[in-house]
């Protein structure tokens, strides 16, 4: 039981990181109709910007050096810029293309992001050590909970909370989220696209910078495709929410979570390696039942 | 909320060709704040069209729309928006996952006021539409005739100088209809604005309408009060073909 409980607390954690990354996609596609694969790639910078570029593996710490709310500022910030420059420079000139050109432009975007680290910080991985203090284990109940996994949770749910609040009462919250149905509606009735898309993307940049802090303080490892898979696992948490829908995309975020989790620690030993594949079937298996995902849109596409 | 000032919206020798086809084939057409005029015509004869060239949708070629005298026929449909043209579509298009009241806060918004005043002004207008119901409910849930009102309420709250409404009475019953007319009838008074009004609904039409202008083809069939609309022989034909003979009993 206790270990059940380890597990699901596991699934939890893991599950909340997803949910901030497939929120992060989710709120840039829902304006732009953008699925914006660079978002991992904003994940791996926030994390890089902890330390010096140089070559070696245990790099001199840069933010990382900072005490923790300066840090935490500096990373967030810095992503939340590299969010905003890309908006204006990649996807803003295409915002009246199709869709595929979208796309590809976020492929693009992700590999220029990506050939940039490259350059700067070399190819191999590195060490990092932020937040040891964190991976101390806390006991609660005789369920004893890795004190990472423990703000992992608790900084999802205030983001989660303090999100609802901003798109909830904020003017600029509720346009933003009038945008994300009906995008030529909303600017008919004055929204402004160009302010409300750099919100979104501001947002996502702020959820990456979080996200960097997060996954870095768990691993401790900087790799250059460190952000590829929470964002492919997001991505699929988006599709499975229903594209668009933001409470989809973390209930989406959760389930990706729990099902890697579960099948983690309950295959067989010889078949974990396969894990990713048994969570992607059951999405497909997802899929096969609800297309339009589980909290899809009900409005048809009208002329 | 009614305003003194006389404002002039006008459509002169408008032309809008798909192809080879003339959706509108030079059409003039104008209208003042406290008009309500309607826009009738057999299918294809290209009263959305005008709506759409009217509210920016759509440039015309040649031909030109002038607000207040100023030529806006190449200004955006955000920009006519912005300029003072509401429009409401023949599908509402509220947005679905937003509440009543959220949905008219947004054109609150969108013409400057604090989320407060907006939020206010949205209360007005429901109240003034008659929508007694919980504003706080999700608009995918609403019954067709709310979506409908509170499409209207919506481009009102843009407080517009024109109004423009694409057909707001379809898929509505007779009684949805009178209490639609009864609001489209006090528009001018309390909005201070022009209006005007694509129905397929002649009973709305004539119940409502100070002019009306009939289009056939992409051209001007006529235009007047609407018991001049109604014997003129050239629309009569137009609806019926031929052998239209009791005018009374057709419209």
């Amino acid at each position: 039981m206790t270990h059940f409980i380890q597990v699901l607390i596991d699934a939890v954690a893991i599950g909340s990181l997803y949910a901030l990354v497939a929120l992060a996609i989710g709120l840039v596609f829902g304006v732009m109709r953008l699925i914006n694969f660079a978002q991992g790639d904003y994940i791996t910078i926030g994390a890089y910007s902890l330390v010096v570029p140089s070559a070696a593996a245990t790099p001199a710490l840069m933010f990382g050096a900072l005490p923790w709310p300066a840090m935490i500022l500096c990373v967030i910030l810095t992503v939340v810029v590299l969010a905003l420059v890309t908006e204006r420079l990649a996807f803003r000139p295409l915002r009246n293309s199709d869709l595929t050109s979208l796309l590809i432009s976020s492929f693009a975007v992700s590999y220029f992001l990506q050939s940039l680290i490259l350059m700067v910080h070399g190819g191999r991985p590195k060490t990092v050590s932020i937040g040891d203090a964190l991976s101390r284990a806390v006991e609660i109940f005789g369920v004893r909970l890795p004190g990472v996994q423990l703000l992992t949770m608790v900084v999802a749910l205030t983001l989660l909370i303090v999100l609802v609040l901003f798109l909830k009462k904020t003017p600029i919250g509720i346009q933003l989220r009038a945008a994300a149905e009906d995008f030529q509606m909303a600017r008919l009735l004055g929204v402004p696209a160009n302010r409300v898309i750099a919100i979104a993307f501001a947002i996502s940049g702020i959820l990456g910078g979080t996200i960097s802090l997060l996954v870095i303080i768990q691993t401790g490892t900087l790799d250059i495709r460190m952000g590829l898979m929470p964002t492919i696992f997001a991505f699929f948490a988006t599709v499975i929410g229903g594209m668009g829908s933001l409470p989809g995309a973390v209930v989406g975020g959760y389930i990706m979570g729990i099902l890697s989790v579960l099948l983690q620690a309950y295959l067989p030993a010889e078949l974990r390696p396969f894990r990713d594949a048994g969570v992607f079937s059951i999405v497909i298996l997802i899929l096969l039942v609800r297309p339009q995902g589980i909290f899809a849109k009900t409005a048809k596409e009208r002329v | 909320m009614s305003e003194s000032r006389k404002e002039k919206l006008e459509a002169i020798d408008v032309h809008v060709h798909f192809g080879g086809v003339k959706a509108l084939n030079g059409v003039n057409l104008s209208l003042q704040s406290g008009d309500i005029l309607g826009l009738i015509g057999p299918n294809g004869a290209g009263k959305t069209t005008m709506v759409n060239v009217l509210s920016g949708f759509q440039m015309p070629h040649p031909g030109t729309v002038k607000l207040n005298g100023e030529n806006v026929s190449n200004l955006s449909a955000r920009k006519m928006a912005r300029a003072g043209i509401g429009r409401s579509f023949q599908s509402a298009r509220l947005f679905p996952k937003l509440t009543v009241l959220e949905n008219l806060v947004i054109p609150g918004l969108g013409i400057g006021l604090s989320r407060r005043a907006a939020t206010s002004q949205a209360r007005d207008i429901l109240d003034w539409i008659g929508y007694r119901e919980d504003p706080d409910r999700q608009c995918d849930s609403l019954p067709y005739s709310d979506e409908r009102r509170i499409s209207i309420a919506r481009a009102l709250a843009l407080r517009p100088s024109f109004a423009l409404l694409d057909e707001p009475a379809s898929g509505m019953n007779e009684q949805e209809c009178d209490r639609l007319m009864q609001i489209i009838t006090r528009i001018p008074q309390e909005f201070g604005c022009g209006v005007v009004l694509i129905e397929h609904n002649m009973h709305v039409i004539m119940g409502v309408c100070h002019r009306i202008h009939v289009l056939d083809g992409g051209k001007s069939l006529a235009e007047g009060t609407p018991d001049e609309v109604k014997k003129d022989p050239k629309v009569l034909r137009a609806y019926l073909g031929e052998q239209a003979s009791r005018p009374e009993a057709v419209i």
